[in-house]
């Protein structure tokens, strides 16, 4: 464990879940997105996945099941959000499900 | 319409009893269209009420029209519950048949066909409503006789529960034809044919309560096949009140088919990269929204940028096809048309210190919805663009 592990959050936090972030808001939704790029090209982003949950592992896993590079990106107000090469939204979303995710807070977004 | 209707003869009854089936048999027809996948689309997509399901199902039914008339071979084939709701059919063919309507009373009864459990269980508790017709399920004329001959005794219940629109018109009618009604009310979903000439506000409640009345009535009298002595669950009965809500006002289904249709979105290629959305102005409009809102979940939900050109045409960066844009505007119904009490798209999108609300004009609900987020947007392209 690093140093900067520790600086992400506070343990001792109440709100170590991001549940009471926005006033009114249920629990965090997590969003699948998917943007083109050049030619036939897209990505895909998974942004809102619960500090509960490992991304790095997670996105060991997503790489190695679904076949495709990707990376974990530090943003500045949504936190870290997976990037995935391609179009794989159907695939993280049953993905996630499978592993025990509510697919109720799961949005997939795009066309 | 009900006042002149006593006046009239036996003739004028059928007419209507004909167009009533008739009706019926129109949604169906309506509900086709939004099935295929053709552009004029609509958004109710999943059915996610009992109502949506009720008009999958009826839609369902309209494609096995043809195969309920096998329905002796399948009768023997099927196990004791599908027996039991068989018995329950047959008769109200028999009944229509007298009237001189056959075919639209088996496109209403085929529903039972290939329902599911619950279905079943609240064809089973339908029953009652037909006193002895399990006896005799083959020969029309007998069947008749039967219902003749139970109507009477359950004639009295009627008046009692049916309350004065039903019993004063029924008074004034002809024997033969207070007969013939309560053949086929004795039929139970035979019954919408007669009912819906005197449809009115308050029909719909009273209706349900003396069915609810007659199917008591009728079960402590006989029925031992009924057998089960177990309460409704509530599935049950929610459906049963959706069928016969249906049954009883076939408008509901066209009705909504038809305002959910939109123009399909026309989408062209601007050179290599963009993609112009030429009717977005016309079909916000017929949204009743405001033009800049649905661009803007339109943008966000695609995960791009874009810009209105001079002839209020939308330029979307990137290539995209008709079929996605017409999900993403799917999506836009869903969200922020359609009020998610009544499915009504008859909404207005309000704000109120930086929260939209979509206020339903039909059932007067007020629901608050998401505001339109783009979310984490990926670093697409040159990044020293960017970063200039």
């Amino acid at each position: 464990m690093n140093v900067d592990n520790l600086q992400q959050f506070d343990p001792l936090q109440d709100d170590l879940l991001g549940e009471t972030d926005e006033v009114g808001s249920q629990k965090e939704h997590i969003h699948i997105r998917i943007q083109q790029r050049n030619g036939r090209k897209t990505l895909t982003t998974l942004q809102g996945l619960g500090k509960e949950y490992d991304l790095k592992k997670i996105l060991k896993a997503f790489k190695k099941e679904f076949a495709c590079n990707g990376n974990i990106v530090d943003d500045a107000e949504l936190g870290q959000v997976i990037q995935l090469q391609g179009d794989q939204r159907q695939k993280i979303q049953n993905f996630l499900v499978e592993a025990g995710v509510d697919k109720k807070t799961i949005n997939v977004h795009g066309f | 319409m009900a006042s002149e209707e006593p006046l009239f003869d036996p003739l004028l009854k059928k007419k209507k009893k004909k167009k009533v089936v008739a009706f019926s048999e129109d949604p169906l027809g309506a509900d086709a269209d939004p099935t295929t996948p053709a552009p004029p689309f609509e958004d109710d997509d999943a059915p996610t009420t009992v109502h949506e399901q009720m008009k999958k199902s009826a839609l369902e039914n309209g494609e096995d029209v043809a195969k309920e008339n096998g329905d002796e071979d399948l009768q023997a084939m099927f196990g004791d519950l599908k027996k039991k709701k068989k018995k329950k059919e047959i008769p109200m063919d028999l009944g229509e048949e007298g009237s001189g309507a056959s075919t639209p009373a088996e496109g209403i009864a085929t529903p039972d066909l290939d329902f599911s459990d619950l279905k079943k269980k609240k064809k089973k508790k339908e029953i009652p409503l037909d006193l002895g017709e399990d006896s005799s399920s083959s020969t029309p004329v007998a069947k008749e006789v039967e219902d003749g001959a139970a109507a009477p005794a359950e004639d009295l219940d009627f008046s009692d529960l049916k309350k004065k629109k039903k019993s004063t018109k029924k008074k004034a009618q002809l024997d033969l034809e207070a007969f013939e009604r309560e053949l086929g009310e004795a039929t139970g979903v035979g019954t919408d044919g007669a009912h819906l000439d005197q449809l009115d506000d308050t029909e719909l409640g009273d209706d349900v309560f003396a069915h609810d009345g007659e199917g008591g009535a009728a079960q402590a009298g006989a029925e031992p096949w009924l057998g089960s002595d177990r309460d409704y669950t509530y599935q049950e009965l929610l459906h049963r009140f959706y069928n016969q809500l249906h049954a009883q006002n076939p408008s509901l289904f066209s009705s909504a088919g038809k305002r959910y249709t939109l123009a399909p979105p026309s989408i062209h290629r601007e050179g290599n990269k963009k993609t112009i959305f030429a009717n977005i102005a016309d079909i916000s409009k017929r949204m009743h929204r405001p033009l800049e809102h649905v661009i803007q979940f339109m943008l966000a939900e695609m995960g791009t940028t874009g810009s209105v050109d001079g002839s209020l045409r939308l330029v979307i960066k990137g290539r995209f096809q008709q079929k996605q844009v017409e999900n993403v505007l799917r999506r836009y119904i869903v969200e922020y048309v359609t009020c998610k009490t009544c499915k009504s798209p008859d909404t207005l999108l309000q704000k109120e210190n930086r929260i939209f609300f979509v206020l339903c004009e039909s059932c007067g609900s007020r629901r608050s919805v998401q505001s339109i987020k783009t979310g984490f947007q990926a670093q697409v392209g040159r990044r020293k663009r960017t970063a200039a």
